[in-house]
């Protein structure tokens, strides 16, 4: 299981980077398409927010993915109040 | 400690933070619930479909600040107490959400409205970062360390009950004072409404204590000088959360939202189900499901909290788009046949001159009632050409309003519950799972920035993202499932493989 799990972090290392080029591509194309006006502002709008929230995300999923690799999961605490660090 | 206390006392520790969070949760939900109707009242009328988007973005902005709502709240929480964090964040919720009732519309002040609206929406946003993770953490460090899932289960019920309660005060109102005062000013009611319900709250909260083991680091001298700094600087820690947001509320908050929102806004929307068939429907669907929430909470006691959830994920992924294939499916009145029909109203026809031109819109109206009982209204738009003088035909027959048969409408009744269901099984333990994931003298702050971002941002942005998706291009009525079922597969994975299956203990370590 241990194996899984470092082998499935690197799956996530390179997760977080390719969502955010599929979303960086996904905006460009979705703001081209619409039309000048209002429409324009709204959709770089809508994506803007997306892309402002999922990219802080993304880099999480790339450092989850790197304490994977490294065998941070291997053993978890057993308890809440278990010392830390 | 907390096994001392007195049964009744707990529950008295649940009722009053239970109810100040419901409240909360209630104040949040009217304005998703009204979405469509303030989109009208606060963008300029010709902006169409924008208007509903732009709505839910900022329905989707309350959203996105919560998990900051969690770090200033949660270290305030850690620093000073829980009893007077989550006192305050009751106080901006109650507040803002009377103010959003007193906003004038886009036609008195233009712009300023939604932009007022926008900056009320992240402070409620904020408030609800700040108050959940209090709650929880309120009851669960009273709760007896192996009964846990069962009476933080009860906070967690108010999340579907405070949705149930705006659906409600809302139906009750537009009914009481008729769909066009609704829409023009009714909509206003159940904002002010809050105010009202907050200062119950208020009452009650003040009144209760410090919570036990908060009180026992105060005064052994061990709180928490810099909350932020050990939650997140601190590797042993900071992977916990990362873990408890990718492999447990990311999909949690999908899972939460399809089955609560998108599925509403699908049955309204999509399938343009009449205003308060859609509704009745999620209400009857929530009453019968919200047990479930204490039943899986309790059950997460005895068996732990992981398969709960992981079940109710991999439900979801497997039968969400039979389930709305179904909805459509259902209200697809594009076949009906003569003998299918009962009877047919006096069409409402009306012309509106082409500026410029001596040609004219016709919009054809008329209410079709079905033998089955279900009934809809059925319009034709054609262009009439003076020189041609035969009318064309504009756009294909547009059918909305539709009441659903009684036996459809159970059906979805049922269709709805399952999915509720899922949510109190994903939803049920999960605050017992966040609470014993961190210690104390950080567990406000740790706990409520996975949770918040798991459903403030992934959940909440479940109307806004699959109806985004929904209206690309080639898209079908059903694409916008893409993204919950992506997310909540994600997740599976992630918490199938990484977290661990831990049995409550006795008591706390």
């Amino acid at each position: 299981m241990n194996g899984l799990k470092k082998g499935l972090g690197l799956l996530w290392m390179i997760l977080g980077p390719a969502s955010i080029i599929f979303m960086f591509l996904q905006a460009y194309e979705k703001v081209g398409l619409a039309a000048e006006g209002v429409q324009k502002t709204n959709t770089a709008l809508q994506w803007g927010i997306i892309l402002f929230i999922f990219i802080p995300i993304s880099a999480g999923l790339v450092i989850f993915g790197y304490y994977a690799l490294k065998g941070e999961y291997d053993q978890l605490p057993s308890g809440s109040e278990e010392p830390k660090g | 400690m907390s096994q001392e206390l007195q049964k009744n006392s707990i529950f008295k520790v649940i009722g009053a933070s239970s109810l100040g969070t419901l409240i909360e949760w209630y104040d949040f939900y009217i304005f998703g619930s009204l979405a469509t109707i303030i989109g009208a009242q606060l963008f300029p009328a010709d902006a169409g479909a924008s208007a509903l988007i732009n709505t839910l973005a900022i329905f989707a902005a309350g959203f996105i600040v919560r998990p900051f709502g969690a770090l200033v709240f949660g270290r305030l929480g850690d620093l000073i107490g829980r009893k007077y964090t989550f006192l305050l964040t009751l106080v901006l919720m109650g507040g803002s959400t009377f103010l959003i009732g007193l906003i004038p519309s886009y036609s008195s002040i233009g712009y300023a409205a939604p932009i007022l609206v926008l900056i009320l929406r992240l402070v409620q946003g904020l408030a609800l970062g700040g108050e959940y993770g209090g709650a929880a953490t309120y009851v669960a460090e009273h709760a007896p360390g192996n009964r846990r899932g069962f009476f933080t289960s009860w906070i967690q019920t108010t999340a579907t009950g405070g949705l149930f309660l705006s659906l409600g005060v809302i139906v009750l109102t537009k009914n009481l004072m008729g769909a066009s005062a609704f829409a023009d000013w009714g909509w206003r009611i159940p904002f002010l409404l809050s105010i009202l319900l907050v200062g119950v709250s208020i009452y009650i909260r003040l009144k209760m204590h410090e919570s036990p083991m908060f009180t026992k680091l105060k005064t052994e001298g061990k709180v928490s000088k810099n909350p932020l700094k050990e939650s997140f600087n601190n590797k042993a820690n900071f992977k916990m959360v990362l873990l408890a947001l990718f492999g447990a509320t990311m999909g949690q908050g999908v899972i939460w939202y399809t089955g609560q929102f998108y599925a509403q806004s699908f049955i309204e929307n999509t399938c343009k189900v009449d205003f308060n068939d859609s509704r009745y429907i999620l209400l009857w669907g929530i009453a019968f499901a919200t047990p479930f929430f204490v039943i899986f909470g309790s059950w997460s006691d005895k068996v732990g909290r992981k398969w709960i959830m992981l079940t109710g994920m991999l439900l979801g992924i497997l039968f969400y788009r039979p389930i709305y294939q179904i909805f459509l499916d259902d209200t697809d009145f594009t076949k009906v046949t003569q003998q299918d029909i009962q009877s047919v109203s006096d069409a409402v026809v009306t012309r509106t001159p082409i500026e410029g031109k001596s040609d004219s819109l016709i919009s054809t109206s008329a209410t079709v009632t079905l033998l089955s009982g279900a009934s809809y209204q059925k319009i034709q738009s054609h262009v009439k050409f003076e020189e041609k003088g035969k009318p064309v035909a504009l756009q294909p027959d547009q059918f909305k309003d539709k009441k659903l048969s009684t036996m459809v409408f159970w059906k979805f009744v049922a269709l709805i519950f399952f999915q509720i269901l899922l949510v109190t099984m994903v939803y049920g333990p999960i605050a017992a799972f966040l609470v014993e994931l961190f210690p104390t003298k950080i567990r406000y702050t740790s706990m409520s920035l996975p949770y918040h971002v798991g459903n403030g941002v992934f959940g909440g942005l479940v109307p806004f993202i699959a109806t985004l998706i929904a209206s690309f291009s080639g898209s079908t009525p059903l694409s916008g499932l893409w993204y919950p079922i992506g997310i909540a597969s994600l997740s599976f994975i992630i918490g199938a493989v990484y977290l661990s299956n831990k049995k409550p203990v006795e008591t706390e370590a």
